[in-house]
């Protein structure tokens, strides 16, 4: 992968990156990533959470974060859109950039617009479907370019969930299933058109058949978005990621594609956890 | 329920029809000292129906709509005070929430937990003060800052609108309201604060995720979720501002009629009673003293019971979101 | 950054510093309180103000000796009515009641507690000045000990009610019955907080003044017995502060000071013991 520029880089020098290249593997080590933490350092406290984390996202496609339980992957991913900075006492050292630029000295809410967040349960406000895909575009000011409406439906069916709503969006969004509000969760997320989606264990909380669908959901948007998934089942990373990483107590141990992961890890430590002998 | 089977190494069964029996004698007596609260309640209630009786027989229900009150000719009706005992609590509410709410979304939101929690205990010590120690510092403060300072300005602002014209006293309507909302902001602050504690951080991250500010998202997401247990915490207050009696008898002016402006004097339901109630001559002004009781009570029974209606319905919504 | 987004962080540091501002004036009411008290009353204490009969205004050397006695006698009866019933409905309420019955009985405890002082006063007037025909320490105490036991119970129960369980079944379970069990397992282990609820209470009603305008009334000497008219110190405070006697006033202020000095000591003497166990009762 070609080393992209450590400082802050002046908006006009970012390299335009091709949103529609084919997937060719050549196009995919030549262009920059999307988004690249480097050398993070993480503090809940005096406990140090990250261990020197270094990691590079390519645009449009699947990352999933993999370990066991308090390794960190949850962390790692509330760090990439400063949600973290909502904790009392925590501090974050080294570098995240999107585009080239160092997101941790940009503004805040600009760069939460650009990269989404789905949780781990669904948390919709207690308002109807509509309100809640219309919330961000209306604080975001993206109402004017398009209608509500259209910017609902267009969510809506990114997020597969349209049909099953289109004749209620009034209705409050608590009376949807769970899978059905994680869904909408999704859509809400997406109605930004944010550039990156964060999605911390986002199946966790919904039965398979409901999971089914988010996966699919997931793989469809992906041309249109960089993902990065955090999951504690395994088989879900195979599904849906091209590329997997796999922490363990706070730190990066290995980060491939998600073929070489399961099937032919180079550390060790990725074979037992891929294996079963812990976690 | 002792058995006698339990009492091991003292199994004699006298022992232990004497314990089953010590439980009784303990539950009857622990349940006349519950029932007498039933009874008790009862009998307020019942004395407040009889000795309202001659005032209520002579003025039927136009009692509650009469503006006259006039001991000398024995004509009484309830609605200046009705008026003023509403109107100063309507004050109260209009000036407590807002700083309550924005007091309690401070606490909740933006104050680290140790200043918050000092914060709040110094808010509810307020809820100790004693009204009278309120009124001798409405008498004594607040009445000349409203009469010198506040007032005039409100006046020459607005004095075309008829709330705001006449002439100015210092005391009435607008002071009473004043202390009042002194009075309930730890009801406001305390119930709002603890509802706003109870959202789940999932709601606010949602909003921040979306790239709302800090108020966006307090705003947008948080103060909606704690809607339910934020209006309690203002029927609370409701509640106290009415039955409110010393600080308002203080500052009101104790006048017995209607009047649009804030700043004339006025009178309020439980400020008439403390007043006139040992210099009540003649069955039918005691009775029409104690029948103003009676409309207070009922009055703050329903506000009172939303309250309790609003903290239900809060709790029980609490556990249905959580799925 | 756009116009707009300029404009939503100008509003978002507008708007969360006027609630800061919010919070600052909140909270100083209580500080401007304590202020103007001190400021105004602490030169009218004296060795006279808490021995001495009131004078008349323009002579010197009066005090309220017998309106703080006056308080402290119809406290202390209204304590005596009050306290144990609540305790005991308290009990009722945590470790006894059906249903339907501990539902009733909690409802009219909180119905009984919301009840305006100043109609709890009309009630004990009924009940006792009338009949009697004279006003009394006892009616008064009557009104007060009214205001103190939906509070006691409340608070009672609360306390009772965070005992674990594990406690009630052990000692069950070792052949004690259930009255043996409240009374020597339960109870003493809530004791701090129910102590606490009671105090609080205690101090909460020495601070009315309403119910006790038409029942205890008041006087300008000692009073000596329950059923004498009998001053007291909120009344005192409310007569003279609407008098029009400079004198008259600063001796409200500095019973008020008193006043607010022994109710906060109270409360906050309570809210210290009970910081290392659960929040109190609203």
């Amino acid at each position: 992968m070609s080393p992209s520029p450590q400082t802050a880089v002046k908006p006009q020098q970012i390299p335009m990156t091709p949103t529609t290249t084919p997937d060719t593997g050549r196009a995919m080590k030549t262009a920059q990533p999307k988004m690249r933490a480097a050398n993070i350092n993480f503090y809940y406290g005096k406990f140090r959470a990250l261990h020197d984390v270094s990691l590079e996202f390519a645009t449009n496609r699947v990352t999933a974060l993999i370990g066991p339980s308090g390794c960190g992957k949850s962390t790692f991913l509330r760090n990439l859109n400063r949600i973290n900075e909502t904790l009392r006492d925590t501090r974050i050292e080294g570098e995240i950039t999107l585009d080239g630029e160092n997101i941790l000295t940009k503004d805040v809410t600009e760069i939460r617009r650009r990269i989404g967040m789905v949780f781990q349960r669904p948390n919709p406000f207690p308002k109807s479907i509509f309100e809640n895909i219309v919330y961000g575009p209306k604080i975001n000011g993206m109402l004017k370019k398009s209608t509500a409406a259209e910017i609902v439906e267009k969510s809506l069916k990114r997020a597969a969930l349209w049909d099953e709503v289109k004749d209620k969006l009034h209705d409050s969004a608590y009376a949807l299933s769970g899978g059905q509000q994680q869904r909408l969760c999704i859509a809400r997320a997406l109605a930004v058109d944010p550039e990156v989606l964060l999605l911390d264990e986002p199946c966790s909380a919904l039965d398979p058949i409901a999971t089914a669908k988010i996966e699919d959901l997931l793989v469809g948007i992906k041309s249109q978005c960089t993902i990065v998934i955090v999951t504690h089942n395994m088989q879900q990373a195979a599904r849906v990621a091209d590329t997997t990483g796999f922490f363990l107590l706070g730190r990066l141990i290995e980060h491939d594609k998600t073929d070489v992961i399961f099937k032919n890890p180079s550390k060790k430590e990725t074979e037992d956890y891929i294996t079963g002998r812990f976690g | 329920m002792a058995t006698s089977s339990a009492a091991i190494g003292t199994g004699a069964p006298h022992v232990a029809r004497r314990r089953a029996g010590g439980d009784e004698v303990a539950y009857l007596v622990v349940l006349v000292f519950a029932a007498s609260i039933i009874v008790v309640t009862a009998a307020i209630v019942w004395q407040l129906w009889v000795h309202s009786s001659p005032a209520r027989e002579k003025f039927g229900f136009s009692f509650l709509s009469s503006k006259l009150w006039n001991p000398v000719t024995d004509q009484f009706g309830a609605w200046p005070f009705i008026y003023g005992t509403v109107l100063t609590s309507f004050l109260a509410l209009l000036i407590s929430v807002p700083l309550g709410v924005g007091a309690a979304i401070y606490l909740s939101e933006l104050a680290e937990a140790k200043l918050s929690n000092t914060l709040t205990f110094l808010v509810e010590l307020l809820a100790a003060v004693p009204s009278v120690i309120y009124g001798l510092l409405a008498i004594f403060t607040l009445i000349p800052l409203m009469r010198d300072y506040v007032d005039p300005a409100l006046q020459n602002a607005l004095g075309f609108l008829p709330i705001f014209s006449g002439h100015i006293y210092g005391l009435g309507y607008l002071t009473a309201g004043v202390i009042l909302a002194i009075m309930t902001f730890p009801f406001i602050i305390s119930v709002s604060r603890e509802a706003l504690l109870a959202v789940p951080r999932e709601q606010r991250e949602a909003a921040l995720a979306l790239g709302a500010t800090k108020w966006e998202s307090t705003f947008d997401a948080v103060l909606p979720f704690a809607r339910l247990g934020i209006l309690g915490s203002v029927f609370l207050a409701l509640a106290r501002a009415l039955g409110e009696t010393m600080a308002v008898t203080m500052v009101i002016g104790n006048d017995p009629g209607v009047h649009a402006s804030l700043f004339a004097p006025g009178y309020s339901i439980a400020a008439v009673i403390a007043n006139e109630f040992t210099e009540a001559t003649g069955s039918t002004y005691l009775s029409a003293l104690v029948e103003l009781g009676l409309v207070l009570f009922a009055l703050t029974i329903v506000i009172n019971g939303l309250a309790q209606l609003m903290i239900i319905l809060t709790t029980r919504k609490g556990s249905a979101k959580g799925g | 950054m756009t116009v707009r987004d300029k404009r939503r962080k100008t509003v978002n540091f507008v708007m969360l510093s006027l609630c800061a501002l919010c919070a600052l004036i909140t909270v100083s009411t209580l500080f401007v309180i304590l202020g103007f008290l001190v400021y105004n009353g602490v030169t009218s204490l004296s060795f006279d103000f808490f021995t001495k009969l009131p004078k008349p205004p323009g002579q010197t050397g009066g005090g309220m000796g017998n309106a703080i006695v006056g308080s402290a006698q119809i406290v202390l009866v209204a304590t005596v009515i009050g306290l144990p019933i609540g305790f005991f409905t308290g009990i009722y309420l945590a470790e006894y009641g059906g249903k339907t019955m501990a539902f009733l009985v909690r409802y009219v405890a909180d119905l009984l507690n919301g009840i305006p002082s100043i109609v709890i006063g009309i009630f004990a007037w009924t009940v006792i000045v009338v009949p009697q025909h004279h006003f009394s320490a006892l009616a008064g105490s009557l009104a007060l000990s009214l205001m103190l036991i939906p509070i006691t119970a409340r608070s009672t129960e609360q306390f009772l009610l965070e005992v674990p369980r594990s406690m009630r079944e052990g000692s069950l379970a070792l052949g004690a019955n259930k009255w043996r069990t409240i009374a020597r397992v339960i109870v003493p282990a809530a004791r701090k907080g129910i102590m606490t609820g009671m105090i609080l209470g205690v101090a909460r009603i020495s601070g009315e003044t309403a119910p006790l305008l038409f029942t205890s009334l008041n006087n300008q000497y000692w009073s000596t017995g329950i059923s004498e008219p009998t001053s007291s110190l909120p009344v005192m405070i409310f007569y003279r502060a609407v008098s029009p006697y400079d004198d008259f006033h600063q001796q409200a202020w500095a019973a008020g000071l008193v006043l607010l000095a022994l109710v906060l000591l109270a409360n906050i003497l309570a809210r210290m013991v009970i910081s290392r166990g659960a929040s109190l009762p609203r």
